[in-house]
């Protein structure tokens, strides 16, 4: 299948090109940049007229909910959201049920998700058996399976020592080791950031302390045993800032943070609305403008969804009560946006936290359309507003605190391993 | 945001939290509630027939006798059917959500709604959630707002001090627990009371207490200097876990309101308690029973508070 992709703006961050070139794929690559090959001929024209044409986008955060919650979500129905958000890879916490945790579980994974033509699914591996914190996986066996990194994902792994040899261990072969930091003490029970808002609304509470004291035991370790660490949804200024000093002193760590908080603040909880019950919790203005300021200055490397679908009687209930999380890959793309217009970030660096980056974050070979790079394309209206409409997403998860605002930009299509996999 | 308590004219649509309560409406009553007082004391008839033919449900999700029962007593005096559902023992145990709890009810023809619940927010969620002929009150919701108790509370004192814009006012004990403080001051402060003081230690107190507008101490001695009025909060046992608080013994050595901690407060002080009390670890009987107290007619004056709020409410369009 041959397609030519014409008068479109290209933007790919990886290459530094920002121009109106066409895009040639054949046989599920990239073929050619600007001018056709000779003696080639399309199957297909798409005619990108108005639209800026990109690497498909990397989720590196996205919770597809199998095995084990298919009552949240399926992997059919996450998929087309990832095709209508124009995500093309994305990596899923290992917090399934049962967790990503034996080799067979990966592989069933990793086939079905093949078997549907979508998105190309990187699984993160259950960093200890059952995500307990107490006995190592066979990394060797589940990277050979498919997984890309390591993480406990929102589980915490309190034995600091097991925590140290998870490392070396994972250093020993290369892997990669990602970790959200949070103390497990210090965040029990709490629902909402540690600020005046918990403070008048009376909810249990977590502190910085909680993520900077993790991010400390975190970022020693990674020191001591070389890990490729990689810090997940940071949250806080001092988390930032930590952030910022480890690699200013050359260590080799990384960063993400997720769409909602690069937007939201505590304040936005109101009246207990239970959207904006979020792991981890909306910190205050200030860490937003703090993490805000770790993306134009490089301390955040990417940017993800941290796409999570809840079911609606999950959501239903009182904030403390109500699970935490928001359905998202429908919505990166134009939160990227959003943040770009408001902070004046260019396009392409802008994008680049949503494709390269990314990728890099994974090691897989996507995010860019380099010639000769995989055929994975998103299109979009950069200029198409429309209301966000629960029902009308394709994520099975419809509770999002975005619920009702004005988005501005929409993937129109979708391509994946040279074929288009989506069209609005 | 539109306030979720009021309805498009303005009026009281449900009693959630007496934050962002508009002071017209807490004066209102007030007001009312003063009149009920006469009512109750001045004539034989106790009874008026405001709520007639009206379902008033009480629906506690969490244990209580004595707000219950007041809420009980304040819709009978009114004239009101009341049904009383103590729910932490029946549905929600079987698996039936919160919400389907209520629409059940809604479908028994339910006109008001008493909600006390475990968790912040849940008086909000059902307020949101039911039809704009039912109205909800709550009785007291997770560590957030307890606004009924804190309206008597105000009942009282402009009974006894007449005007709030004159007063010193310290509240004493676990606020970071207690759904009454967070209620208390933010009445307090929109009824125009220019010095609310917390007193506990820093276990005791939200991290953020002083955005709230109040004045922090940690020192009985201090705080309690030259106040008009002392509320104090009842302490739970379960702090003694958890590492809050090392015993009873050493709180009340240091945080318990005894005779000789009083007289640091103006000589004409009241002392007021939401109950139930703990004698002997945040008060002292001497001054639970004295001459200060004024914790049983905050009980009395509480009924009246009931019976105006859901009279408002009943009213409203």
């Amino acid at each position: 299948m041959n397609i030519h992709i014409k008068n479109g703006r290209l933007i790919d961050p990886s290459n530094k090109i920002d121009s109106k070139q066409d895009v040639f794929i054949a046989n599920k690559h990239i073929l050619a940049i600007g001018k056709a090959p000779q003696n080639f001929a399309a199957d297909q024209v798409i005619d990108a007229t108005g639209l800026i044409v990109i690497p498909g986008l990397v989720d590196v955060a996205a919770r597809l909910r199998e095995p084990g919650y298919e009552y949240k979500a399926t992997l059919e129905s996450e998929m087309e959201a990832a095709m209508a958000g124009g995500v093309t890879s994305l990596s899923c916490p290992p917090d399934t049920d049962p967790p990503l945790d034996e080799p067979g579980l990966v592989e069933m994974l990793k086939h079905r998700a093949r078997s549907l033509n979508q998105a190309r699914v990187f699984p993160v591996g259950a960093l200890t058996y059952g995500l307990k914190g107490a006995e190592l996986t066979e990394m060797i066996e589940l990277t050979d399976a498919g997984c890309k990194a390591f993480s406990q994902a929102d589980a915490t792994l309190n034995d600091t020592r097991v925590l140290m040899r998870a490392m070396q261990y994972a250093a020993t072969f290369g892997y990669r080791v990602w970790l959200r930091p949070q103390d497990a003490f210090l965040a029990k029970d709490g629902v909402a950031h540690d600020g005046e808002v918990a403070t008048r609304l009376g909810l249990p509470a977590i502190p910085v302390v909680a993520e900077t004291i993790a991010l400390s035991t975190m970022l020693q370790l990674a020191r001591e045993t070389g890990v490729k660490l990689h810090v997940c949804r940071i949250s806080s200024a001092e988390g930032v800032e930590m952030v910022r000093a480890a690699k200013q002193s050359g260590l080799s760590v990384t960063c993400d943070v997720s769409m909602n908080h690069v937007h939201l603040s505590e304040m936005d909880i109101g009246y207990f609305d239970s959207n904006f019950r979020l792991s981890p919790p909306l910190r205050s203005l200030r860490d937003r403008a703090a993490l805000r300021a770790g993306l134009l200055d490089g301390t955040i490397d990417a940017i993800c969804s941290n796409h999570s679908p809840v079911d609606d009687d999950a959501k239903q209930l009182p904030f403390g009560e109500a699970e935490a999380g928001a359905t998202g890959m429908e919505l990166l793309l134009p939160l990227v946006l959003k943040w770009a217009a408001e902070e004046n970030v260019s396009m392409p660096d802008a994008l680049a936290h949503i494709t390269i980056n990314p990728a890099q974050l994974l090691g897989v070979k996507m995010g860019h359309l380099s010639v000769g790079a995989h055929a994975d394309v998103c299109m979009f209206d950069p200029e198409f507003t429309w209301k966000v409409e629960p029902s009308a997403l394709k994520s099975q998860g419809k509770n999002t605190p975005f619920n009702g605002y004005t988005m501005q930009g929409r993937v129109r299509h979708t391509i994946v391993e040279g074929k288009v996999a989506y069209s609005l | 945001m539109n306030n979720p308590q009021l309805n498009s004219n303005g009026e009281l649509q449900h009693l959630l939290t007496t934050e962002g309560l508009p002071v017209r409406i807490m004066r209102d009553i007030l007001d009312k509630a003063a009149e009920f007082v006469s009512v109750a004391e001045e004539h034989e008839i106790k009874k008026v027939p405001l709520l007639q033919g009206k379902s008033v449900f009480n629906i506690f999700f969490e244990n209580s006798t004595r707000t219950r029962t007041t809420f009980e007593i304040a819709a009978k005096r009114l004239s009101a059917d009341v049904v009383n559902l103590n729910i932490g023992s029946s549905s929600t145990s079987k698996g039936e959500t919160l919400l389907d709890t209520v629409d059940n009810l809604c479908a028994m023809h339910a006109d008001m709604f008493i909600v006390r619940h475990s968790s912040g927010g849940a008086a909000h969620l059902i307020a949101k959630h039911v039809a704009p002929n039912i109205h909800v009150i709550n009785a007291g919701d997770g560590r957030h707002a307890h606004p009924t108790q804190a309206l008597l509370d105000m009942f009282t004192i402009r009974h006894y001090k007449k005007e709030f814009h004159n007063l010193r006012v310290a509240i004493v004990g676990d606020v970071m627990h207690s759904r009454v403080a967070r209620s208390q001051i933010h009445a307090l402060t929109t009824l125009g009371v220019p010095e609310v003081r917390v007193i506990a230690p820093k276990t005791l107190l939200p991290t953020h207490v002083e955005k709230m507008g109040v004045q922090v101490y940690h020192d009985m001695a201090q705080g309690l200097k030259d106040v008009d009025v002392v509320m104090m909060l009842r302490l739970q046992n379960e702090r003694m876990q958890g590492a809050l608080l090392p015993s009873a013994q050493e709180y009340f050595k240091n945080y318990g309101l005894t005779t000789e901690r009083l007289a640091q407060a103006r000589s004409d002080a009241i002392v007021m308690h939401p109950g139930p009390m703990n004698r002997g670890v945040e008060i002292d009987s001497s001054v639970a029973d004295g001459a200060h107290s004024v914790i049983l007619p905050q009980v009395t004056f509480g009924i009246a508070v009931r019976m105006a709020v859901m009279s408002m409410l009943a009213g409203a369009k």
